[in-house]
């Protein structure tokens, strides 16, 4: 077996959607272009065929009825996972998310579960503008009820979708469009990766700096280039955002001291909000500084490369941020950025390969 | 022609329509205790649609529901200890307190929940057909919607899925004219509900709802029809809401609707329309009625002495409760 093996994040999702699949016969896919040449993204593709249409298939255009219909799937033992090329689209169905799926457990006791799992895309759009790129997390994270997961890699991709499918819990699997090319050392063989645990990716005692999704991408370009400047950084992905690991995030502020959080959503009643506010409740007594957060300005995505160039906050406003938290003088913060090699990519794309149109 | 019912049948009708109505009449008489710390919408004079429909269905078959759901559980057969102990919020409750009365489970008869969210549970019944077509189950789903529930988006967007996937779901839509205190021409141009379902390419029915004969009969004919695998069936039945739109009182002086209309309405109560017409059949005697009228009294007595001796349920509530395991 090759265990370097390297797949993209599209591959993993594939793969993992696969196998579940193939080792449970309650389970089904649905979604609007499910079997369609495209494939939600390619990660869809070819599984119809080799499933059939009764259990991998393409839905009317109606985003709240099929999500009350899965639930109801759901209620009756079957586990469905129904995706949506867009989280702007599942804006649609939050009735039956929120006061269906979210509560049905609950509000009958107990009696009924509903193992449902709903794919999001999020995310930075290539000019999508307002209603085609949103980062909607806090929205579903807000939501008692429901699980809410954006895993990173390929590899927690993989696992963490077998979790959410194997889950009795609704869960929102929100994949963001900018980590859907992405490569990992990813088995070929199943695995889980627990919901509810976040993960440390770089081990450092000066700063805790909390993201999660495509802005752990960034924050870990931010991560290195700081060591190379002698700066030690505690890089936590969370990996779910509801229930988020809460106990991780607190032992590594007990030990730096100091609290970034970076969040792809707004930065208003945002997650990155919820995380300071928690630190700052519990662990108040560690704080050296004030806890700070980045994340989107409060206006919706902008279309226009020209204004989209400032809105997403990168690898290069995290180092600043990081810089000035930890009362680094002006003078030598702009020599650490002018040190910053340019990555040769335009800054609405993901990476070079990227040409539109979706 | 429809085909002679049996007695049996007959009388089963008339027993749960009064069953239902002694019940929701213990509510109204009790409710001023003020120990009942929910909302009731209660179904009186529309029981016949319940009591026609569930009549009509296999134990094997699933029953979904909306905020006025109680002659819906009840005419299932969900247990009435536990729904007097779920208004009342005790742990012994259907939903063990969690739902109050408008959220009534009984899973060993396949009442599968009802939500008070318009239209919300209609999707969710669809899904759960749709489960039963996937699993090749021959049951039939019902779910009791109001005539607002095609005013709303997700209406048409799940009777368009259970037509194209010809699943086997009965939507029973009781109009009654009203939602809330909105009257259903403030609300709907003049057309035929039932018309609506028709363009979506489901078999529809409509009828008296206030006359559980005739509702028995369409509901079996529309069953038929789905269990023979023929898709969804609509069934639009007229009935009345005798009281407010929410809680035990009569509210004709509030100025939304006449008191001549309520007494046109109250004209057509299903349980004396049938009583008289089963007595002048043979089919029931005044002695029958006396031992009914008892039989519910006693075991309604028996169901609320529960309740009130029931424990409220241990707070605070868990993330065990929140989340399954």
């Amino acid at each position: 077996m090759n265990h370097k093996r390297e797949i993209t994040y599209f591959a993993a999702i594939h793969e993992a959607t696969d196998f579940c699949l193939k080792t449970d016969p309650k389970v089904f896919l649905i979604g609007l272009g499910v079997p369609d040449p495209k494939g939600i993204f390619g990660t869809t593709i070819g599984l119809q065929k080799k499933y059939g249409p009764e259990r991998v298939m393409d839905m009317p255009v109606s985003e709240n009825g099929l999500t009350g219909i899965c639930i109801g799937a759901a209620l009756r033992g079957l586990r469905p996972i129904l995706t949506h090329q867009r989280v702007d689209f599942s804006l649609l169905s939050l009735d039956q998310i929120i006061n269906n799926a979210a509560k049905w457990y609950y509000m009958f006791g107990g009696l009924l579960k509903v193992p449902l799992v709903i794919r999001m895309v999020i995310g930075c759009g290539w000019g999508q503008g307002a209603q085609h790129s949103q980062s909607l997390q806090a929205l579903f994270a807000h939501i008692p009820g429901l699980k809410v997961v954006m895993p990173t890699t390929p590899y927690d991709a993989k696992g963490m979708l077998i979790s959410a499918v194997q889950d009795n819990n609704p869960v929102i699997f929100l994949e963001h469009r900018w980590l859907h090319g992405l490569k990992d050392v990813v088995p070929e063989e199943s695995y889980t990766v627990p919901i509810g645990q976040a993960k440390r990716l770089k081990e450092g005692h000066q700063l805790t700096l909390v993201a999660s999704s495509y802005m752990t991408i960034e924050s870990l370009k931010a991560a290195k280039i700081l060591e190379q400047e002698g700066i030690q950084i505690d890089l936590i992905d969370l990996r779910t955002v509801r229930p988020f690991d809460q106990e991780l995030i607190f032992q590594s502020v007990k030990k730096t001291g100091h609290l970034l959080v970076v969040d792809s959503g707004w930065i208003t009643g945002g997650l990155a909000g919820e995380i300071i506010a928690q630190v700052t409740e519990h662990q108040y007594a560690a704080l050296k500084a004030a806890p700070q957060r980045l994340a989107l300005p409060d206006i919706p995505t902008p279309s226009s490369p020209a204004l989209t160039k400032d809105f997403y906050p990168g690898y290069r406003q995290i180092i600043e941020k990081i810089l000035i938290m930890l009362c680094c003088q002006p003078k030598e913060i702009q020599a650490v950025l002018k040190k910053i090699k340019d990555d040769g990519k335009p800054h609405d794309v993901p990476d070079l390969s990227f040409t539109g149109p979706f | 022609m429809t085909q002679p019912i049996d007695a049996q049948i007959l009388l089963s009708l008339y027993f749960q329509i009064l069953r239902i109505r002694r019940i929701e009449e213990k509510i109204v008489e009790l409710y001023p205790q003020q120990e009942m710390r929910c909302p009731v919408h209660l179904s009186i004079g529309q029981e016949a649609i319940a009591v026609g429909v569930c009549q009509s269905l296999e134990a094997s078959d699933y029953v979904l529901s909306n905020h006025r759901a109680h002659g819906h559980y009840l005419a299932r057969g969900g247990d009435l200890k536990r729904f007097f102990a779920e208004i009342y919020g005790k742990e012994s409750g259907c939903s063990k307190g969690r739902g109050g009365s408008m959220h009534l489970i009984d899973l060993s008869v396949n009442f599968f929940g009802s939500t008070p969210i318009v239209g919300s549970s209609t999707p969710v019944a669809t899904g759960v057909a749709f489960a039963e077509r996937y699993l090749r189950q021959k049951t039939v789903t019902v779910i009791f919607i109001g005539d607002a529930v095609v005013e709303e988006g997700v209406f048409h967007e799940s009777i368009n899925f259970a037509v194209l996937r010809q699943l086997p779901i009965l939507y029973v839509c009781e109009n009654n004219l009203y939602s809330v205190y909105t009257h259903l021409r403030d609300r709907q141009p003049r057309r035929e509900i039932s018309s609506l379902a028709q363009a979506h390419g489901a078999f529809t029915l409509t009828d008296d709802g206030n006359d559980a004969v005739k509702v028995y009969a369409s509901s079996k004919r529309a069953v038929e029809h789905i269990r023979q695998g023929k898709g969804p069936a609509f069934l639009e039945l007229s009935t009345y809401r005798w009281r407010e739109h929410c809680g035990p009182n009569y509210d004709n002086d509030i100025g939304y609707r006449t008191t001549k209309e309520y007494e046109d309405w109250r004209k057509q109560d299903p349980l004396e329309n049938l009583q008289g017409s089963l007595l002048s059949q043979g089919v029931l005697t005044h002695g029958k009625i006396d031992q009914m009228e008892k039989t519910a009294r006693l075991e309604i007595d028996e169901a609320v002495k529960f309740a009130k001796s029931s424990a409220f349920p241990k707070g605070p509530v868990q993330e065990s409760d929140v989340y399954a395991n």
